[in-house]
C-alpha cells in the first residue's frame, strides 16, 4: 500500500507573525519556515505504517514555489520514499490543493492519504475532508490514534465531546492531530541518503485543475490587543477584586 | 435576497449552544430568511429547542437511521442537497462543524469561510489566521453559495424561548455511503459546567505537575462553580483528557472569567483566550508572558495560592 502524506511548508510555529502596515499581508520575508506540524506529524504516522509493514511506500506532496526543494528534502531525509512537487507561484486555497490532491490520487492509486488538520498558517482545516469529498471516501479527522487492518482504518478521533471512534474502509482520508505521536528527528546521515531519492515535480498547470478560488483575501489586521493588566499582592486581594467585579 | 441555512449541531437528544451563536452570526447577514436544519435519528426534541431560537424562520428535520451519529461522509451528502437555494449554509466552527462543513463545500465546489469572527456584509467576513495573530478580511464570490464555520467565542448565543418557528419534515432523496461507521464515543462523564460554554473557567499547565496535583484545579473550580481546561503541556503529560485542552488546536473559548494557573502563556495557548472577559494568571514566574495579557497577575506557587484563594472565598 502507498501513503500519500500533505507536506506543506508554512511559518514556523515560533515567530510572531508581523502585519504589514498597509493591511496587505503579514511579513513572511526572512522569516524562519518549517513544515507544517501537523505535517510532520502525518509523516511520522506514514513511517509508522511502513516500518510495521502495513504501507511499503510514503510519498510526500508538496504544492508550492519552485524553492520549496529544501523542505521536500527534509521529509525525504525523515524517511519518506520519494517526494511530489506541484509548482505554483501562487497561493493556492484548500479547495484547489484538495482538487490537485485528487489528481495525484488518481496516479498513485494509495490506499491511505494523511493530512495535517490544519496548516498553522491559515488554520483552515478544510483541505483534508475536501479531498475526501471530492474522491467519494471515507474521513476520519483530527485523529489522535490510528489502526490498520482488514482493509480498514480504526480511528480515534479528539471531538469536542472526548474521544470518538470510528471505522472508515481503505482508501481514505485521515488528518492528524497533536496527539497521534511524536514525530522523529532527522539525522545527519539521513539527510545525505536524502538527496538522492528521487523530487518528481509536477507544473500546476499540467494537471488541468480549476483553481478558481471563491475567496479574496482584502485586508489583513493586526488583532485588537488585551493590554496589561494589574499585579496583585496575594490571593485576599485577588479575590476582593474579583469579588468586585461581580465574577466571583 | 439572503436566505441562511443553519446546520444544528446536538448530542445526547439536546441542542448544542454553539447553534444559537450560529443563529446570531446569520443574523448579522441582514437576510430575509434564517431556517435551521437538524439531522438525527430523532429530530423531534431538538427541533423544538431550535425553534424557540429568536431570529429563526422555519426549522427542517431529516429523520434518518444513518444520522444517529455525527459521520461527515453521510451528513455532508444531505446538507449539500438542503443547501439548494440558500445563498448561505453556517455551522458552528466546533468539531462537528469543523468536519462536516468543508466536505460540504467541496461537494457544493465552493470555498469555505473557517471561523468567521464577524459579518461585514453579506458576502464579507472577518477571520482569524496565523492562530490569531492577524485578522482577515474575506470577500466570497456572491455567484456561489457561501459554506462558512462560525467561531463561537465571537457570537453570543441569540435569545431562547421566544421564539416558536414552524417544524417542517424534509425528504432528502440521496444515497448515503456505508463505508464509513461510528463505533463509540468515549466522553468524561462530569457534572461540571461545559468547558466551551462556561462563564468561568479555571485551567491548569504543565505547573501543576501531575494528574493527582490536578485534583487541586478540580476542587477550585468546583467551589467556584467554574469549567476546568488545561494547556496542550498537561494534556500531552496525561493530566487531563483531550477535549479540555484551550487553544489553536483545542478549544476556543470565551467565559467571563478565566483562570490560567501554572500556564506560561504561549501564543497558541492564548489564542483560545483571547475573548476572555477578565484573565487571570497565577504563575511562580513574574516573567512569564501569560502576565503581558492578564488583567490580573499573582506570582508564586499555585500550590500555596489556590489554598489562599479557598480561604479568602470565605
Ligand atoms: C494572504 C495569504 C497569502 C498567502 N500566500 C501564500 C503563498 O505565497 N504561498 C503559499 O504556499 N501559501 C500561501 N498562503 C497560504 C495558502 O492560502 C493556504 O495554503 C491555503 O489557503 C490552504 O490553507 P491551509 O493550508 O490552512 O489548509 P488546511 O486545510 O488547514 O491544510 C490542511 C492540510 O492540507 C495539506 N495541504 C494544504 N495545502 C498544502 C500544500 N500547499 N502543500 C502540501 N500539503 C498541503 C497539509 O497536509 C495540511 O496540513 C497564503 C494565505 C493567505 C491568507
Ligand atoms: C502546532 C502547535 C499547536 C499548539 N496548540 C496548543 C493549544 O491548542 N493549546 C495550548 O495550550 N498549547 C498549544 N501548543 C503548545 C504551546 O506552544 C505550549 O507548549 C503550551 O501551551 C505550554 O503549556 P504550559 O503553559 O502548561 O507549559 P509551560 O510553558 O511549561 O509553562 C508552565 C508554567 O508553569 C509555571 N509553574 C511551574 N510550577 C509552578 C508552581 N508550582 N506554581 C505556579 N506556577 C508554576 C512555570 O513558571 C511556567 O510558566 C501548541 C504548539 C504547537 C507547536
Amino acid at each position: 500500500m502507498k501513503i500519500l502524506v500533505g507536506y506543506k511548508r508554512v511559518v514556523d510555529y515560533n515567530v510572531r507573525i508581523q502585519v504589514k502596515p498597509d493591511g496587505s499581508g503579514v511579513v513572511t520575508d526572512g522569516v524562519k519556515l518549517s513544515a507544517n506540524p501537523f505535517d510532520d506529524i502525518a509523516l511520522e504516522e506514514a513511517l509508522r505504517l511502513r516500518e510495521k509493514g502495513v504501507a511499503d511506500e510514503v510519498i510526500v506532496v508538496g504544492i508550492g514555489p519552485a524553492d520549496l526543494t529544501a523542505h521536500l528534502r527534509n521529509g525525504l531525509a525523515m524517511g519518506a520514499n520519494r517526494a511530489i512537487h506541484v509548482t505554483t507561484a501562487d497561493a493556492v486555497q484548500p479547495l484547489t490543493a484538495a482538487r490537485v490532491f485528487l489528481k495525484l490520487i488518481e496516479k498513485e492509486q494509495p490506499g491511505l492519504v494523511i493530512l495535517g488538520k490544519q496548516a498553522i498558517d491559515d488554520d483552515a482545516n478544510q483541505t483534508g475532508q475536501m479531498l475526501a469529498a471530492l474522491w467519494d471516501r471515507p474521513q476520519a479527522t483530527f485523529a489522535s490514534q490510528v489502526e490498520i487492518a482488514d482493509g480498514k482504518a480504526t480511528v480515534t478521533r479528539e471531538v469536542d465531546a472526548g474521544l470518538e471512534v470510528i471505522e472508515a474502509e481503505l482508501p481514505a482520508v485521515i488528518t492528524t492531530d497533536l496527539r497521534l505521536n511524536e514525530p522523529r528527528f532527522i539525522k545527519l546521515p539521513d539527510i545525505m541518503k536524502a538527496k538522492s531519492k528521487p523530487i518528481d515535480t509536477i507544473e500546476f498547470g499540467s494537471l488541468g485543475v480549476e483553481a478558481h478560488d471563491h475567496l479574496k483575501t482584502t485586508h489583513h489586521a493586526a488583532p485588537a490587543k488585551r493590554s496589561k493588566g494589574v499585579m496583585v499582592k496575594d490571593a485576599a486581594e485577588l479575590v476582593a477584586a474579583l469579588k468586585q467585579k461581580g465574577l466571583l | 435576497m439572503s436566505k441562511i441555512l443553519v446546520i444544528a449541531e446536538h448530542l445526547g437528544g439536546k441542542l448544542n449552544s454553539a447553534t444559537a451563536r450560529a443563529v446570531s452570526a446569520a443574523v448579522a447577514v441582514k437576510g430575509e430568511a434564517i431556517d435551521v436544519l437538524v439531522l438525527s435519528d430523532a429530530p423531534d426534541a431538538i427541533a423544538a429547542e431550535a425553534a424557540q431560537i429568536d431570529g429563526v424562520s422555519r426549522v427542517l428535520t431529516v429523520a434518518r437511521p444513518e444520522n444517529a451519529h455525527p459521520l461527515a461522509a453521510v451528513l455532508a451528502p444531505q446538507i449539500a442537497k438542503a443547501a439548494a437555494g440558500y445563498s448561505h449554509v453556517f455551522v458552528p466552527s466546533t468539531t462537528f462543524g469543523k468536519d462536516i462543513a468543508p466536505r460540504v463545500a467541496a461537494l457544493l465546489g465552493v470555498a469555505q469561510v473557517s471561523d468567521v469572527m464577524s459579518v461585514e456584509a453579506a458576502h464579507t467576513f472577518k477571520r482569524p489566521i496565523y492562530a490569531g495573530n492577524a485578522i482577515i478580511t474575506v470577500e466570497a464570490d456572491a455567484a456561489h453559495t457561501v459554506v462558512a464555520t462560525i467561531r463561537s467565542a465571537s457570537w453570543p448565543a441569540a435569545a431562547t424561548g421566544t421564539g416558536s418557528a414552524p417544524v417542517e419534515a424534509l425528504a432528502i432523496d440521496v444515497a448515503l455511503p456505508a463505508h464509513t461507521r461510528f463505533i463509540e464515543l468515549k466522553q468524561g462523564s462530569s457534572d461540571r459546567p461545559d468547558l466551551q460554554s462556561a462563564s468561568k473557567v479555571v485551567s491548569g499547565g504543565r505547573g501543576v505537575g501531575s494528574k493527582e496535583n490536578f485534583d487541586i484545579i478540580f476542587k477550585f473550580a468546583d467551589r467556584i462553580g467554574a469549567a476546568v481546561g488545561a494547556s496542550r503541556a498537561a494534556v500531552d503529560a496525561g493530566y487531563v483528557p483531550s477535549d479540555l485542552q484551550v487553544g489553536q488546536t483545542g478549544k476556543i473559548i470565551a467565559p467571563e472569567l478565566y483562570m490560567a494557573i501554572g500556564i506560561s502563556g504561549a501564543i497558541q495557548h492564548l489564542t483560545g483566550i483571547k475573548d476572555a472577559g477578565t484573565i487571570v494568571a497565577i504563575n511562580k514566574d513574574a516573567e512569564a508572558p501569560i502576565f503581558e495579557i492578564a488583567d490580573f497577575g499573582l506570582v508564586g506557587d499555585l500550590f500555596k495560592i489556590i489554598p489562599e484563594l479557598e480561604q479568602a472565598l470565605g
